[in-house]
């Protein structure tokens, strides 16, 4: 697929002397749903914000739709829209007057039409003349996508889209960004709700203390570093697993009465048929069974306090 | 778009931001400053005036005009200007700004354009208002409005520096109040420096305010402190080096990026 936006070598040292991005290389895809994972600190706005124009880069070099953010920062920004992190709204404008100034500002003709259809799409129509300042914290949330999307963007950035957001703001947000990726445009998240990670995003980096140390499809990322596990309850307490067992590296729990195996999410088929039946053959009978896969949350938890245990 | 093309729409947007604002604050912007003038010429046109002598052969309620436009002039530009690049950096939307395709140039066009606009409107207010209360000739229109544009920019130029440069709500003011209206009184506003004591002339000559009030009042009476080649080439001197500050200010992202 083709890169929308690479990034090779970037970092960034504020003049604090902080180091919030190390030589970081990375390329999004054309029309994806990227997500950057990361504890707090760990360098996603900076990045975000670098792209953007809004922080200088100590090193590095940033293409954006083919044009580098720097040398050629008109191209590359026309390119980009960005909802920040931070709720930073002007008080006393309207919700159209300041959506139609966000497209002048990025270099675009009036379009009232277009305007219009954001402005739906966002539930923002009845709210048009309203001053920004009597809206709720969640429409001024919606308020700024469309800014961010005034300008029809081919590239959006989300910094985290949905911290603070009601449900069901939330639920329209992932059938907005669904329906942008649909349009063509590529999108690039950053969360700390792993759930909106898991739902929405094709591929997944995961950024910690200014270094990505992974970047993967999602579904290979849960599949790689997935577990599953199998529980059975069993009808009779046991005292000790049986040595027949043994292959299974079984684990025994609530006093006896559950069965725990814990798997690969790869070899999945060959484990459990075989339990069963050698369970079958050695006269354990169980009454209940269920099974559990790791969310990416444990994924990322492990990850991350892997690397941080040394 | 090429980085040197002019990006029209993005100037046209910020520029009609502005001057929304100002409507929207419209007593602030033109009442407030219209009353204050007013008030001058009550005091210095009408009540005291009436017993002072001629300055330069002028009346001294006209003499007082241009003194008094510049010094709202000065005020004002710098304030429209300074808070209307402090207020989005206050607020955190100044990350439109920083985002969009605009060139540095584009931006202080827009914003320093809106706050001269601002500052001419309210000059040309001011004007009108004076004749109101004194009779007043202008001896030389277009060198008038040069200067008036001129100074207008210039300090809007400088309000924007000063927008950029201040981290709070005190130091917004700080300049204005603590440096500018000092100069200004001092600038000859209220009288010509030939009235002065020479050693205090000689002084007041360093006050850079001095050739522009007098390069003004020059263009409505033909009076002047200094010559008017001197003051034009002081204004043009300033607004150059406002404008390589600001350059500098959006190259290195001073206070502005970090």
């Amino acid at each position: 697929m083709a890169a929308i936006i690479s990034i090779s070598n970037l970092t960034k040292t504020y003049a604090s002397g902080h180091p919030a991005l190390k030589r970081v290389d990375l390329e999004i895809h054309q029309g994806e749903i990227f997500a950057l994972l990361g504890p707090n600190g760990a360098g996603k706005t900076t990045l975000i914000n670098i792209v953007c124009g809004i922080v200088t880069p100590s090193a590095g070099t940033i293409l954006a739709a083919g044009h580098d953010i720097q040398r050629d920062y008109r191209a590359a920004r026309a390119k980009i829209g960005l909802v920040p992190q931070e709720l930073s709204t002007d008080a006393f404008e309207s919700v159209w007057a300041t959506v139609s100034f966000s497209r002048g500002l990025f270099g675009h003709a009036p379009k009232p039409a277009y305007i219009e259809q954001v402005l739906r799409d966002l539930s923002l129509w009845d709210k048009r003349q309203n001053r920004i300042m009597t809206l709720s914290g969640g429409m001024k949330r919606r308020v700024m996508i469309a800014k961010a999307l005034a300008h029809e963007p081919q590239i959006l950035f989300l910094d985290e889209p949905t911290a603070g957001v009601d449900v069901e703001l939330r639920r329209d947000m992932w059938a907005l960004v669904r329906r942008l990726r649909e349009n063509g445009v590529t999108i690039i998240l950053t969360t700390h709700y792993i759930d909106e990670a898991e739902e929405m995003a094709d591929r997944i980096g995961v950024i910690d203390k200014g270094e990505l140390i992974l970047v993967e499809e999602k579904s290979t990322l849960m599949k790689k570093l997935g577990k599953k596990q199998l529980t059975l309850n069993l009808s009779e307490p046991l005292a000790a697993i049986p040595s027949e067992l043994g292959d299974w590296h079984l684990v025994l729990n609530g006093g006896g009465t559950e069965l725990e195996y814990t798997f690969d999410a790869v070899d999945e088929r060959a484990g459990i048929p075989a339990l069963l039946q050698r369970m079958s053959d050695l006269g354990i009978r169980f009454k209940d069974l269920h099974t559990r896969q790791s969310s990416l949350e444990d994924i990322f938890v492990s990850l991350v306090s892997d690397r941080s245990g040394g | 778009m090429s980085n040197l093309a002019f990006n029209r729409h993005s100037v046209w947007a910020i520029y009609k931001f502005e001057m929304a604002r100002a409507l929207r604050t419209l007593f602030q912007s033109i009442i407030a400053p219209v009353i204050t003038t007013s008030l001058y010429f009550v005091v210095f046109g009408a009540a005291i005036g009436a017993r002072m002598t001629q300055v330069d052969g002028v009346p001294y309620g006209a003499f007082i005009v241009p003194g008094l436009i510049m010094l709202s002039l000065f005020t004002q530009s710098i304030s429209n200007a300074s808070f209307g690049i402090y207020f989005p950096k206050f607020t955190g939307t100044i990350y439109e700004l920083l985002s969009a395709p605009v060139s540095f140039l584009e931006i202080v066009v827009a914003y320093v354009g809106a706050a001269a606009s601002k500052s001419i409107a309210l000059g040309l207010i001011i004007l009108a208002t004076a004749a109101l209360f004194v009779p007043v000739r202008i001896q030389h229109p277009l060198w008038m409005i040069a200067f008036l544009v001129l100074t207008a920019a210039t300090f809007s130029l400088f309000g924007f520096i000063i927008g950029i440069w201040a981290k709070n709500f005190e130091q917004l003011q700080f300049i204005p109040m603590l440096i500018i209206t000092p100069l200004t009184f001092l600038g000859g506003a209220f009288y010509s420096i030939d009235m002065l004591p020479p050693a205090w002339r000689t002084v007041t000559l360093f006050n850079p305010v001095v050739y522009l009030i007098s390069g003004f009042r020059w263009s409505f009476h033909e009076s002047a402190d200094v010559s008017v080649e001197l003051s034009l080439a002081m204004t043009l001197g300033f607004f150059a080096v406002c404008l390589a500050v600001v350059g500098w200010m959006f190259k290195t992202g001073y206070r502005l990026k970090s």
